[in-house]
């Protein structure tokens, strides 16, 4: 596993961003601009039902009253809301029955993505529901998961054969009214992903979404619920990429997380949209709202990310520890370079009595970047022997990049116990002159010592998510040193 | 293998090396002996390329190469080794990720076929089996929490897997106590080789008494004043330096 040297040449070939490729694809689009007819047309689209459709527009509504977030640490021009489209789909719409009716130009695309989407290239035990713009188009181990009764579809399609289910948890974790992003992604969300796990049944596999934003100056806004029924356990990871292009494009996802009783979710993330170029044209602004509720006892959810990506990222994964003994954990690395900005953190709400949580947080910034950690640690006051552990690390890459680090926390229950450490490095002359007397180049070396740096929370990913970030870390850093 | 010849080199502005001149054959041990501040670690550094030392006059030819124009990491393949006075530590790096990324670079530039993961800890267990190493410092990060015998343990492990033509041990005794000297020199005894030259810088005579070097130099005040066999060391050890640091001046 020459993992530094392989990226090397990697890099080299692909001419910096790889997925920086735009697919040829004629689009059905929604027309431009955002008005309650965006939103019934989108709902509409989906064949949705009336509930749903009200549902959007109380959002719509709300949002209209609602002012852009601009407390985090990040900075960019205005953005136009009624210059985008929000609903793109391929027009050729491919069907769901087989793979071999799937468009071969965005199977093409797939491959180029490394996405092993025919079943006989499928990664070992992942299942892939791929996510192209806003239309799920091929969903692959499906058969094999409905025997177990574990629904994994689109959340379009969840809508017209599980509407119980949608209903009964949609904006139960993620209100429509909860900020203005995520209120904006309730009114005019396209797709994405639904799982539900049933009692006692533990996922055999990885469930996987690969979300690619293809179209040129569409938002995204990906829905994903998952559902894990009492003493269920699953696994799920999210990649995303998307093209090169001069205009930055929104991305406004919400991700709802809901375990009863005994069960776990574990969440993986690794987040690679474009990043801009090296003077900060260009770009994805990711600004997500992705929040899991513990809501029975003994249960787990786990968010560990990769964050790579973004000219802009603003994300707070958090967990709502409501049931007893619940647990939440956050592991993060994110990775600025050049002029990314990123202000990423948690929250971890302690309601339950003797509930836990665990923060691990590395931030590596490099060239003009800024990067931020934020999280609240709150203790309610029904948090009998609630304990949080937090570990903030950064680690700088030359003088022209900053590191910050914002802890909230407050509790009122006396018996909690909060602990909070926090370091900030950068990687020493010293370290770099060892590495290359023992032949490494300099950017293996700082690749070496970043991955070294990151270690606690990469071990934290699925096997095949482990190596690809690995990979990932190296690229992101290309040219930060020298 | 090595000629260095009329060498200045400053730090921050400051001469510290300043005209030295040396000669070494494949196969030859060489010491480097003198006080504080004379230039040993000095001599180290540029040799190794390090950033921050700047050769303002003479030459240094490594196999006929002009070694001064390399990169470190090139310097590195070409097969010149230093051992470091204090190793550095890299946290979350396992030694056995950083050696082998370490051994397969260094084998890519010399043409070799880089190692798979089983290949590579087969040679490992092989070379730690010989120079008597336990295996448990491999799972560690590299230096961590290593004690001061480790390291520099891991130091010549370092330099038998990598095969240099050409090694530098700047004060690898500082720090050891007697047992551990005599593993670190045991080690760095079974890596002598007809094809390959050893420069040991250090302080005192003692560790001279197990690795027994051909010749000796004296380095005051930036230069080379006295060259000789192992006997010199000896008599160095008796009179000390202050005699030699007349003659530089």
């Amino acid at each position: 596993m020459a993992v530094t040297t392989e990226t090397r040449e990697q890099v080299k070939a692909l001419d910096k961003y790889k997925y920086g490729f735009v697919t040829d694809i004629e689009m059905e689009t929604a027309p431009k601009g955002l008005d309650e007819d965006t939103v019934r047309f989108i709902s509409a689209k989906k064949n949705e039902p009336a509930w749903m459709l009200e549902w959007r527009l109380k959002a719509f509504r709300h949002w209209l009253g609602m002012k852009e977030p601009s407390w985090a640490k990040v900075s960019y021009p205005p953005i136009d809301f009624q210059n985008a489209y929000y609903y793109a789909a391929p027009k050729k719409k491919p069907t769901v029955k087989s793979l071999d009716e799937v468009d071969p130009e965005l199977l093409e695309t797939y491959k180029k993505l490394g996405i092993p989407l025919a079943e006989q290239e499928r990664l070992a035990g992942v299942a892939v529901d791929a996510v192209f713009d806003s239309v799920s188009v091929a969903t692959t181990y499906k058969g094999k998961l409905e025997k177990m009764g574990i629904i994994f579809c689109s959340i379009s399609e969840a809508m017209q054969k599980h509407p119980e289910l949608v209903r009964q948890y949609i904006g139960t974790v993620v209100p429509y009214t909860d900020n203005f992003y995520a209120t904006l992604n309730s009114a005019v969300f396209s797709d994405g992903s639904f799982v539900y796990v049933p009692k006692g049944v533990r996922c055999p596999m990885e469930l996987s979404t690969y979300f690619r934003i293809n179209a040129s100056e569409t938002g995204q806004f990906e829905r994903t619920l998952i559902i894990a029924d009492a003493g269920s356990y699953v696994s799920y990871l999210e990649g995303c990429t998307a093209p090169m292009r001069d205009e930055n494009q929104l991305h406004a996802a919400v991700v709802e997380l809901v375990a009863l009783d005994d069960a776990e979710i574990k969440y993986s993330t690794v987040q690679n949209w474009y990043p801009g170029d090296e003077n900060g044209k260009g770009g994805i602004y990711n600004f997500v709202t992705k929040r899991g509720a513990c809501r029975g006892r003994n249960s787990k959810i786990s968010w560990t990310q990769v964050e790579t990506g973004s000219a802009i990222t603003w994300k707070y994964p958090s967990c709502i520890l409501q049931g007893d003994n619940s647990q939440g954990e956050f592991y993060s690395v994110a990775i600025t370079n050049n002029y990314q900005q990123a202000d990423t953190g948690t929250k971890m709400i302690h309601l339950g009595k003797n509930t836990r949580s665990r923060i691990i947080s590395k931030g590596i910034s490099a060239g003009h970047a800024q990067n931020t950690y934020r999280g609240l640690v709150r203790m309610g006051p029904r948090a009998e022997g609630a304990r949080n552990y937090t570990q903030c690390d950064s680690l700088l890459i030359g003088d022209k990049c900053g590191a910050h680090t914002v802890p909230y926390i407050e509790s009122k229950n006396r018996s909690a116990r909060v602990e909070h450490e926090a370091t900030t490095s950068k990687i020493s002359d010293d370290q770099l002159f060892y590495c290359r007397q023992r032949g490494l180049s300099e950017e293996d070396a700082v690749s070496l010592i970043v991955n070294g740096f990151c270690k606690d929370v990469l071990q934290e990913l699925p096997m095949e998510f482990a190596v690809e970030a690995q990979k990932l870390v190296a690229i992101s850093l290309e040219g930060s040193v020298g | 293998m090595l000629e260095i010849k009329d060498l200045h080199a400053t730090v921050d502005g400051k001469e510290i090396l300043r005209g030295l001149s040396l000669s070494i054959k494949a196969g030859e041990v060489h010491a480097i002996m003198g006080p504080n501040g004379s230039g040993k670690s000095t001599l180290s550094y540029v040799l190794a390329g390090r950033d921050g030392y700047a050769v303002t006059k003479g030459e240094v030819l490594y196999r006929g190469k002009n070694l001064l124009a390399m990169e470190p990491e090139v310097r590195a393949a070409e097969g010149v080794f230093l051992a470091f006075q204090y190793p550095v530590e890299i946290p979350g790096v396992s030694n056995t990720t950083f050696l082998k990324h370490a051994l397969n670079a260094v084998r890519k530039h010399r043409g070799e076929s880089e190692l798979d993961a089983m290949q590579f800890v087969k040679l490992l267990r092989e070379t730690m089996k010989k120079l008597g190493m336990s295996e448990e410092m491999l799972k560690r990060a590299v230096n961590v929490g290593f004690s001061g015998g480790e390291k520099k343990r891991n130091e010549v492990l370092q330099m038998a897997l990598l095969k240099p033509a050409f090694a530098v041990l700047d004060e690898t005794d500082s720090g050891l106590d007697i047992d551990a000297l005599k593993v670190v020199s045991d080690g760095v005894n079974s890596l002598r080789a007809p094809d390959r030259a050893m420069l040991v810088i250090t302080h005192y005579q003692r560790l001279l008494d197990y690795i027994v070097p051909d010749h000796v130099h004296v380095l005051a005040k930036g230069r080379i004043v006295r060259s000789g066999d192992k006997s010199l060391a000896l008599e160095l050890e008796k009179s000390g330096y202050a005699a030699f640091a007349k003659e530089a001046a």
